[in-house]
C-alpha cells in the first residue's frame, strides 16, 4: 500500500492499517547497501528486512556501521550501491525530508530540542501549522495530546522542555517524529542515556507503537535490552549483515559471537588490591556556577591506594564540576584537595598533573587531543613540562617521539606510524593512546571518565585491563561511567552523585543495575546501602 | 604520505592562487581593454632596474617583521589587527627617545640597542592594553587592537608636534633626527642608487627566533596546542589566559621593530608625517597568504613587495598601477579558498592511508577496528 506523503499539518494522523502477514511487502527492504567513505567501506553490500509491526534490532558494535546504514535509510546520504524499498516500493531518497514524506522518522542518540521552548514548539518546529499566517496552536497542541493518547505517550505539550527529564525528553523526540506522519521509526540507541526504570517505560512505549502498527528499527549494542525488546534482531559486523536471530532463541553469548566473533568481554575486577593509603582525599568540596547557585555541595570523598572508586549518576548532575575540581580546571569556592597527603587546593592543573595526576576525560576530541596534531605531538600534551616530552624549556622532540612508539606498542594503538594525524585514527585507537599517555609519568590518581564510551569491543576489553592493571600497581583510580555494568564490574567502592551531592555508598559486589538506577533518579534506597 | 608529496601538497595551495590571481589579472586587463603581455611585460621588466630590485628586498624586510608580528598570533587564533598601530607609535616613540641629546655620548652600539629595546618595549605595552583587556575582562581581541590603533593615531597626532615631541622642517614635521652613530650604515649593491637595509639580518634573526620558538620550545608548543584545541590545552595544564598575555606581548614586541628598518636604515633618521603607514595590515595579508610559515612568509613578503615596487612601471604600458591592488586583492582571497581545500584533501588522503595500512595489517588476523566512522 502507498501512504500518502507528509499529512497535512493538522489532520489527526489515522493508526495505518495493520497488514501483517505473509502477503504484506516488508515495510523496509533494503537490498546490496554499499557505501563507502574515503578510505573505508563503512557499509558493504547489506540485506536487511524489516517486516511491518515489528520491532527489529539492529546490533553491533561501534563502528561496525549500523549508524552509516540507518543515515542512508534516512536519506542523509545516498548509497553508492544497493536499493531501498519502502512498503514494496523502490524509493530514492535525496534528503532526510524525502525520507520522513515516504513515513521513515528517526529519533536521534543526542536529544535535538531547543530548552527553552516549549514541548510543542519544540514538536512542530519546521512543520509548524499555519491559520492564515498565524501560527495556529491550539490544533498543534490538541493534535500532540491526540497522538499522546493513541499512543500512550503522555507529556504535558504546554511545559517547557527544560523542566523535562531524560526519559520524557526522549518521548518529545518520539512524537515530534509521529507529528511528522513516520510510520517507521528508527530509534538510534534510545537506552544509552536512559536508567532501567526510563528504560522499562520506553520499551512499554515501544509495545505500544508497535500494537498500533507502527515499525521499528531498534539500534543497539546492548544485548540484554535488544532481546527483552525485539521480535527479529539483524546482527551487523564491520560493515556487513552476518544474519539474522531470533531473540526468543538465541543467548547473549551467541549473539556477541555474532557481533565481534569472539566472546564480549566482561568489566571485572581480580582480587583486591585496596589498601589504607589515602590518595586522594575530598573534603568538603563545593562549586558553584556563573550564577552562584551550587553546582557541587560538600563534597567529602577519598580514594585509597590500588581502589577504584566508581561514580553513577545521570548525566548532568556534577561529575564534569567533580572532575574539573579535582583537575583545578575550575575553582572551588569551598573545601579542600589532598593528592597524597598534600594540599593541592590552590594549584593549577599543571602542577596537579606534575603531581601525578592523570586524566581520561569525558569527550576526548574536546578535552584529550589536539585533533589536527600527529600522535607524538598529542603524547606531550599534558606532558609539556616534563620528561621524556620537555628537557627544561625545550621541547625533547625525539624523546616524546621514543616515548609515543612506546605506547603505540605496548597498548596496542592501531596506527601505521607516529607522524599522523590524530584524527585519522578510529575512535577506540585515539582512547588507547590518551590511556597510554595518561598512564606514563607514575601518576597516584587516574581520573577516568567515560573511559570506554564510544570505542569498539577490542579497545574496550583493552582499556578495562589497563584499569585493572593500574589499580594494582596501586594507582588510585576514579571512575565516572554512564554503563552501569561497567562501573558495577569495575569499582571497589560505589557512590551516586545526585544534584551535586554524593549520595550514598554501595557494594558492587551486591549491588544491582536497577538498584543503582533508583539512586541515581532520588528514589529511596536504605535498604541496599551498606 | 611521502616527503615529495607532503611538499607538493603545501605549495599547491600559493601556487595555485598565483595562477588564478594571473588568470583574473589577466580577464580584468582584456575587460578594460588593455594589452595583457605589454602589462606583464612592464611588470616583469621592471626587475632590470637593480634599484628596484633592492628595494623589494628593503620593502619585503619590512613587511617580513610585520607578518611575523601577526603570524604570533594567528597561531594562538588571536587576531592582533593593532600591529598597525603598535608599530607607529613604537617608531614615533622610539625615533623620539633615539633622537634625544643625551643619546649622543654614548657607544654606537648601545644606541642602536637602545632604539629597538625601546620600540619593541612601547609596541609590547601597547599590545598589552588589549592583551589585559582580554584575559581580565574577555574584550575581543579583534574590537580592542582596532580601537587601540585609531587612539595609536590621535595620540601620534597629539605627539607630533612642535614644542611636543617633533620640531618642523619646511612644510614637515618630525621628530629631532638622529645624529650620526645612532643609525646604521646601509650596504652599497654595485649598480644601483639605492643600497641595500642591514637591519634584514635582523628581520631573518626574528624568522629564526620565530621557527625555533614555535617548534622546539614549551613556550611555542603551548601557543601552538591553545590555538589548535583551547579546551584540550586547559585540560592539559596550560593556562590560556598567561599564553593570551605572552602571545600578545610577543606580538607587540616584534610588530616595534616594524618602524626600525625605515628609521635606521632609511634616508630621514626621524618620525615624520610621511613615516609608512598601513604596514601592519599589509603583515596580515603577507602572513595569510605565506601561511604563518617562517620560510612562507619570506616568498610572500618578496612577492608583495615585488608587485609593490614594480607597480609605477605599468603607468609606462598605459595600464593604472592600481592593477597590482587588483592582484594582490585576488591572490589574498584566492589562498585563503585553496588552502581550505588542500586542508581537507590531505586529511582525506590521510585517513586513506592510515585505512590502507590497517586493513593489510588486519589481513593477518587480526579483528575488529576502522570499519566506519
Amino acid at each position: 500500500m502507498a501512504h500518502p506523503a507528509d499529512p497535512p499539518p493538522g489532520d489527526p494522523v489515522e493508526p495505518p492499517p495493520v497488514t501483517r502477514g505473509a502477503g504484506a511487502p516488508p515495510a523496509v527492504q533494503l537490498t546490496g547497501i554499499t557505501k563507502r567513505f574515503p578510505g573505508v567501506v563503512a557499509n558493504s553490500d547489506i540485506t536487511f528486512t524489516v517486516a511491518r509491526g515489528t520491532v527489529h534490532a539492529l546490533v553491533g558494535e561501534n563502528g561496525a556501521g549500523k549508524s552509516t546504514l540507518m543515515k542512508t535509510l534516512y536519506g542523509m546520504h545516498r548509497p553508492d550501491e544497493g536499493s531501498i524499498e519502502v512498503d514494496g516500493r523502490p524509493v530514492t531518497f535525496h534528503s532526510p525530508a524525502d525520507a520522513i514524506a515516504a513515513g521513515i522518522g528517526m529519533v536521534h542518540q543526542h536529544f535535538m530540542l531547543a530548552d527553552n521552548l516549549t514541548v510543542w514548539e519544540n514538536i512542530v518546529l519546521g512543520s509548524e501549522p499555519v491559520n492564515g499566517v498565524r501560527l495556529d496552536s491550539r490544533s498543534a497542541i490538541d493534535k500532540i495530546r491526540a497522538l499522546g493518547t493513541s499512543y500512550g505517550l503522555t507529556v504535558d505539550p504546554e511545559r517547557l522542555v527544560e523542566s523535562l527529564g531524560v526519559g520524557e525528553r526522549q518521548r518529545v523526540e518520539i512524537i515530534k517524529v509521529l507529528y511528522r506522519g513516520a510510520k517507521i521509526l528508527i530509534l538510534d540507541e534510545p537506552t544509552a542515556v536512559l536508567v532501567p526504570q526510563e528504560v522499562d517505560e520506553l520499551f512499554g512505549n515501544l509495545r505500544e507503537l508497535k500494537s498500533e502498527g507502527l515499525t521499528i528499527i531498534f539500534i543497539s549494542h546492548k544485548l540484554d535490552e535488544v532481546r527483552a525488546i525485539a521480535d527479529e534482531i539483524t546482527v551487523i559486523r564491520r560493515g556487513t549483515t552476518v544474519g539474522t536471530a531470533d531473540p526468543k532463541a538465541v543467548t547473549n553469548s551467541q549473539l556477541a559471537e555474532m557481533m565481534v566473533g569472539s566472546e564480549l568481554p566482561v568489566p571485572e575486577l581480580r582480587d583486591s588490591t585496596v589498601t589504607d593509603r589515602v590518595v586522594l582525599d575530598l573534603a568538603g568540596v563545593t562549586v558553584v556556577d556563573g550564577d552562584g547557585r551550587p553546582v557541587l555541595t560538600d563534597i567529602t570523598a577519598a580514594i585509597h591506594a590500588g581502589e577504584v572508586l566508581g561514580i553513577a549518576g545521570v548525566e548532568g548532575n556534577g561529575q564534569a564540576e567533580l572532575v574539573d575540581a579535582i583537575m583545578g580546571i575550575r575553582p572551588i569556592s569551598a573545601g579542600r584537595v589532598e593528592l597524597a597527603g598534600v594540599d593541592v587546593t590552590k594549584l593549577s592543573t599543571l602542577r596537579r598533573r606534575e603531581a601525578g595526576i592523570g586524566f581520561i576525560p569525558e569527550d576526548r576530541h574536546r578535552q584529550g587531543l589536539i585533533l589536527e596534531g600527529t600522535l607524538w605531538e598529542n603524547r606531550i600534551l599534558g606532558h609539556q613540562t616534563r620528561p621524556p616530552s620537555a628537557r627544561g624549556f625545550r621541547l625533547n622532540r625525539s624523546g616524546a617521539r621514543k616515548d609515543t612508539q612506546r605506547i603505540v606498542d605496548e597498548y596496542d594503538v592501531r596506527t601505521p606510524g607516529i607522524e599522523v594525524k590524530a584524527n585519522s585514527l578510529s575512535g577506540g585507537n585515539q582512547q588507547k593512546l590518551i590511556v597510554g599517555r595518561e598512564m606514563s609519568g607514575d601518576p597516584v590518581l587516574l581520573i577516568a571518565s567515560h573511559p570506554t564510551r564510544g570505542v569498539d569491543v577490542g579497545a574496550q576489553a583493552a582499556i578495562w585491563e589497563h584499569l585493572r592493571r593500574a589499580r594494582e600497581a596501586g594507582l588510585a583510580v576514579l571512575l565516572i561511567s554512564a554503563d552501569l555494568e561497567e562501573l558495577i564490574g569495575m569499582s571497589d567502592t560505589l557512590t551516586v552523585i545526585l544534584r551535586g551531592k554524593l549520595a550514598g555508598s554501595y557494594d558492587p559486589a551486591a549491588v544491582t543495575p536497577e538498584q543503582l538506577g533508583i539512586a541515581m533518579t532520588g528514589g529511596d534506597l536504605g535498604q541496599v546501602a551498606s | 604520505m611521502t616527503n615529495s608529496r607532503r611538499f607538493w601538497l603545501a605549495v599547491a595551495a600559493p601556487l595555485g592562487a598565483l595562477v588564478v590571481a594571473f588568470i583574473v589579472t589577466t580577464l580584468v586587463l582584456l575587460l578594460t581593454g588593455s594589452n595583457p603581455f605589454d602589462a606583464y611585460a612592464a611588470l616583469g621588466g621592471a626587475f632590470k632596474t637593480p634599484r628596484i630590485v633592492v628595494n623589494t628586498v628593503n620593502t619585503a624586510t619590512t613587511y617580513y617583521l610585520a607578518a611575523v608580528a601577526v603570524a604570533i598570533g594567528f597561531k594562538m587564533n588571536l587576531f592582533n589587527i593593532g600591529v598597525d598601530g603598535q608599530y607607529r607609535l613604537a617608531a614615533m616613540l622610539a625615533a623620539a627617545f633615539a633622537g634625544g641629546a643625551f643619546m649622543s655620548g654614548l657607544p654606537s652600539v648601545l644606541r642602536i640597542i637602545l632604539t629597538l629595546a625601546a620600540a619593541m618595549a612601547v609596541g609590547a605595552a601597547w599590545a598589552g592594553i588589549a592583551a589585559f583587556l582580554k584575559a581580565t575582562r574577555g574584550v575581543s581581541e579583534v574590537i580592542s587592537t582596532i580601537m587601540l590603533n585609531a587612539i595609536a593615531t590621535a595620540l601620534i597626532a597629539y605627539l607630533l608636534a612642535p614644542g611636543r615631541l617633533a620640531i618642523a622642517q619646511g612644510n614637515n614635521v618630525l621628530t629631532q633626527p638622529i645624529t650620526e652613530g645612532g643609525y646604521l650604515p646601509n650596504i652599497d649593491i654595485p649598480g644601483s642608487s639605492s643600497q641595500l637595509y642591514t637591519l634584514i639580518f635582523l628581520a631573518a634573526l626574528v624568522g629564526l627566533g620565530y621557527w625555533w620558538v614555535l617548534n622546539r620550545t614549551v613556550f611555542g608548543f603551548s601557543i601552538k596546542a591553545t590555538g589548535l584545541s583551547e579546551t584540550s590545552a586547559v585540560a592539559s595544564g596550560i593556562s590560556v589566559k598567561r599564553m593570551v598575555v605572552s602571545a600578545m606581548l610577543l606580538s607587540g614586541a616584534i610588530a616595534g621593530l616594524v618602524g626600525m628598518p625605515e628609521l635606521l636604515n632609511g634616508d630621514t633618521h626621524a618620525y615624520s608625517l610621511n613615516f609608512p603607514a598601513g604596514i601592519g595590515f599589509t603583515g596580515i595579508a603577507i602572513a595569510l597568504l605565506g601561511r604563518n610559515h617562517p620560510v612562507g612568509m619570506v616568498f610572500s613578503a618578496l612577492l608583495w613587495s615585488a608587485l609593490d615596487s614594480s607597480s609605477n612601471s605599468l603607468q609606462g604600458a598605459g595600464v593604472p598601477k592600481e592593477l597590482v591592488t587588483i592582484m594582490q586583492g585576488v591572490m589574498l582571497f584566492a589562498v585563503v579558498i585553496a588552502y581550505e581545500v588542500v586542508r581537507r584533501y590531505r586529511l582525506v588522503l590521510e585517513q586513506k592511508a592510515v585505512a590502507r595500512t590497517l586493513a593489510a595489517a588486519r589481513t593477518t588476523g587480526d579483528p575488529n577496528e576502522v570499519a566506519a566512522r
